[in-house]
C-alpha cells in the first residue's frame, strides 16, 4: 500500500487487507464501520462476497466532502454481500462497467483516491474475483 | 380521531426564481393560502413549517406580523412538508388551537446536492472515496429491485414520461413541455440504470396550507377537504436508506412501509379507496418502488400497470398528476406540501388539465427522505 489510508481503523494495514466490522459484544450484531464504542469489538470480515448492488458515478461528486482527483472519470460503487457477515457499500474497480452485473463474485482490494503525491490516500474497494484469489 | 380541515392553499411557483429569496417563497404561499381561505396572518394562532437550505420559516413574522404566535421550524428533509403537517394537525386535534399554517419552502443551487457526512453521523471518509452522493442510492436500491422484479429501463422511463405529460397543465410546475420515451431513455446516464430526464433536480418553491379544525372549518364554509391521516415514521431495523455503508443481512421493512399502514389504519380506508396518489419521485425507480411500498400494487405488478397506462390521469390509479418532483423539481422543504396541494385540488376538482377525470374522494400522498423518513397523509372529500 503506497498512500496512508483514508481513514484509521478501517482495513487492515498488514497482510492480508481485511475491513474492520465490529461486533455488538451483547447482542452479535455486525456493524461496519467499526464504532469507536467498548460494546463493539473489532472484528475482521470476510474479503469476498458477491455483488449486491451496482451503479456507475457518472458526474463529479461535489468536492468538499469527495477528495477529487483532477480530471474526473466515472468510476463504479456498489454493495457487497460478504456471507455471513453483512452487506458493505464500496467503491468498485477493475471493472469493465457493461460487465458488471447483480451476484457476481468480488474480492477485497484498495484503490488510491484523491490527486497523486500529498494528498493520495488508499480507500477499500472491491473488484471482480480472479481465479487465483485465495480462499476467503 | 378528530379531523382536521384544509381550510386554505397556496403555493409559489416550482422552478427557479432568481428575484426571490426562498423564504420570500416561503411568505408568498402563506399569503396565498390566506387569501384562498379568506383569513389574515392575526387569525392564524400557530405555525409549522421550514427550509432545508432557505433559511429559518420563523423570521417570517418580519413579513407576515408579530402577532406572537408560536411558530415552530422542522427540518425534516424530504419529509419536512410531512413532518410539518404532522405538527400542524397534533396542534388541532390537542383542541389548543382552532386555525394554523403549515409552509415549506426552499432554494437550492443548481446540481447534486452536497451533503457534508459530520452533518449525517458519518465518518470523513465516507465522503472523500466519493459515496456522499444521494443518486447513488437510488440507483442502487433500484438496481437490486429491477433484478429482483422483472423491471426494465422502459417502464423507468414510461413513469418519467408521464411525469412531463402531467407537468404540461400544473401552473405550478417547472417542466412543462413533454419528453418522449425515447429522449427519455436514450439520454446521458446520470448514475445507471438512470438517465438525466429520470430524475428529479434540485429546485425552489413554496407551500403553505391553513389547517382548521372542525368547528372553525364550518364557521368558514369549507369543510370541503378533511386530513384523514398524518403519520410519519422513522427508519426501522434491516432497511435500506441513503447513506448507509452497511446494509444487515436481514432485511426489513421501509420507513414508507409502515408510515402506509399507520396511515390506512387511521383514515380506516385501504390502497383500494384511494382515487389519486402523490408518490416520492426522486427518480423514476422511486415512484415504481413506492407503488409497491405503499400497498397499492405487489412488487413486479409496476411493469403490467406502466405499460396499460393505469397510473396516467384516465387510468385506475393517476399517480403524481402535477408531475410530481419530475416535473416540478425537488425544493426539498416543499415538496411533501406540495403533494398534498395538488391534493387538495384533485379533491376540490379544480386541476384543469390535470383533473383526475372521475370523482375523487381519497388522496394518498407520500414524502421519503435521508436518512431514512417517510411522512403519508390521506385527504378525504
Amino acid at each position: 500500500m503506497s498512500n496512508p489510508p483514508v481513514a484509521a481503523n478501517l482495513f487492515t494495514t498488514h497482510a492480508p487487507l481485511r475491513l474492520l466490522g465490529g461486533r455488538h459484544r451483547q447482542s452479535g450484531r455486525i456493524v461496519f464501520p467499526l464504532p469507536d464504542d467498548p460494546a463493539y469489538e473489532s472484528i475482521e470480515l470476510p474479503s469476498r462476497g458477491i455483488l449486491w448492488s451496482f451503479t456507475i458515478q457518472r458526474f463529479a461528486p461535489k468536492s468538499p466532502p469527495y477528495r477529487a482527483a483532477g480530471a474526473f472519470l466515472p468510476f463504479a460503487v456498489g454493495y457487497v454481500e460478504l456471507p455471513g457477515a453483512l452487506i458493505v457499500e464500496s467503491r468498485l474497480t477493475d471493472v469493465d462497467f457493461e460487465h458488471l452485473h447483480v451476484g457476481m463474485p468480488m474480492q477485497l482490494t484498495t484503490v488510491q483516491i484523491g490527486a497523486a503525491g500529498a494528498e493520495a490516500r488508499e480507500a477499500y474497494a472491491f473488484r471482480p474475483s480472479a481465479d487465483g484469489d485465495a480462499a476467503p | 380521531m378528530t379531523d382536521v380541515y384544509i381550510v386554505g392553499i397556496g403555493i409559489h411557483p416550482f422552478g427557479r426564481t432568481a428575484s426571490r429569496s426562498g423564504l420570500a417563497q416561503g411568505e408568498f404561499a402563506i399569503r396565498a393560502a390566506l387569501e384562498d381561505a379568506g383569513l389574515g396572518w392575526p387569525d392564524i394562532q400557530f405555525a409549522f413549517g421550514g427550509s432545508d437550505a432557505a433559511g429559518k420559516a420563523d423570521t417570517l413574522v418580519t413579513q407576515l406580523g408579530e402577532t406572537t404566535l408560536p411558530f415552530v421550524n422542522v427540518l425534516n428533509g424530504c419529509a419536512t412538508g410531512g413532518a410539518a403537517l404532522f405538527g400542524g394537525c397534533s396542534a388541532i386535534r390537542s383542541g389548543d388551537a382552532d386555525l394554523g399554517v403549515v409552509v415549506g419552502f426552499d432554494k437550492h443551487p443548481r446540481g447534486a446536492f452536497d451533503p457534508m457526512p459530520q452533518d449525517w453521523g458519518l465518518p470523513a471518509w465516507y465522503g472523500e472515496v466519493g459515496l456522499m452522493v444521494t443518486t447513488q442510492f437510488f440507483a442502487m436500491k433500484l438496481r437490486r429491485y429491477m433484478d429482483l422484479y422483472g423491471i426494465t429501463s422502459t417502464t423507468l422511463a414510461r413513469v418519467a414520461e408521464k411525469a412531463y405529460a402531467n407537468g404540461v397543465h400544473a401552473p405550478h410546475a417547472w417542466r412543462r413541455t413533454p419528453v418522449d420515451l425515447e429522449t427519455i431513455l436514450n439520454a446521458p446516464m446520470v448514475n445507471d440504470p438512470l438517465t438525466k430526464y429520470m430524475f428529479c433536480s434540485p429546485a425552489e418553491g413554496g407551500v403553505a396550507l391553513v389547517l382548521a379544525s372542525a368547528k372553525k372549518a364550518r364557521e368558514l364554509g369549507r369543510t370541503g377537504v378533511r386530513v384523514k391521516a398524518v403519520s410519519m415514521r422513522t427508519r426501522p431495523v434491516g432497511s435500506f436508506e441513503v447513506f448507509a455503508p452497511a446494509l444487515d443481512l436481514e432485511r426489513g421493512e421501509s420507513a414508507t412501509t409502515i408510515a402506509s399502514r399507520a396511515a390506512f389504519e387511521m383514515a380506516g380506508v385501504g390502497p383500494r379507496d384511494i382515487d389519486v396518489a402523490q408518490l416520492q419521485d426522486t427518480e423514476s425507480g422511486a415512484e415504481i418502488m413506492h407503488m409497491a411500498e405503499n400497498g397499492f400494487c405487489a412488487h413486479g405488478e409496476q411493469e403490467r400497470w406502466l405499460a396499460e397506462g393505469r397510473t396516467g390521469l384516465a387510468g385506475t390509479l393517476p399517480i403524481n398528476t402535477d408531475g410530481g418532483c419530475l416535473a416540478c423539481g425537488e425544493p426539498i422543504g416543499a415538496s411533501g406540501l406540495r403533494q398534498v396541494y395538488e391534493n387538495a385540488v384533485q379533491l376540490r376538482g379544480a386541476g384543469g388539465g390535470r383533473q383526475v377525470p372521475r370523482p375523487v374522494r381519497n388522496a394518498y400522498s407520500h414524502v421519503y427522505g435521508a436518512p431514512g423518513v417517510s411522512a403519508v397523509v390521506i385527504l378525504q372529500c
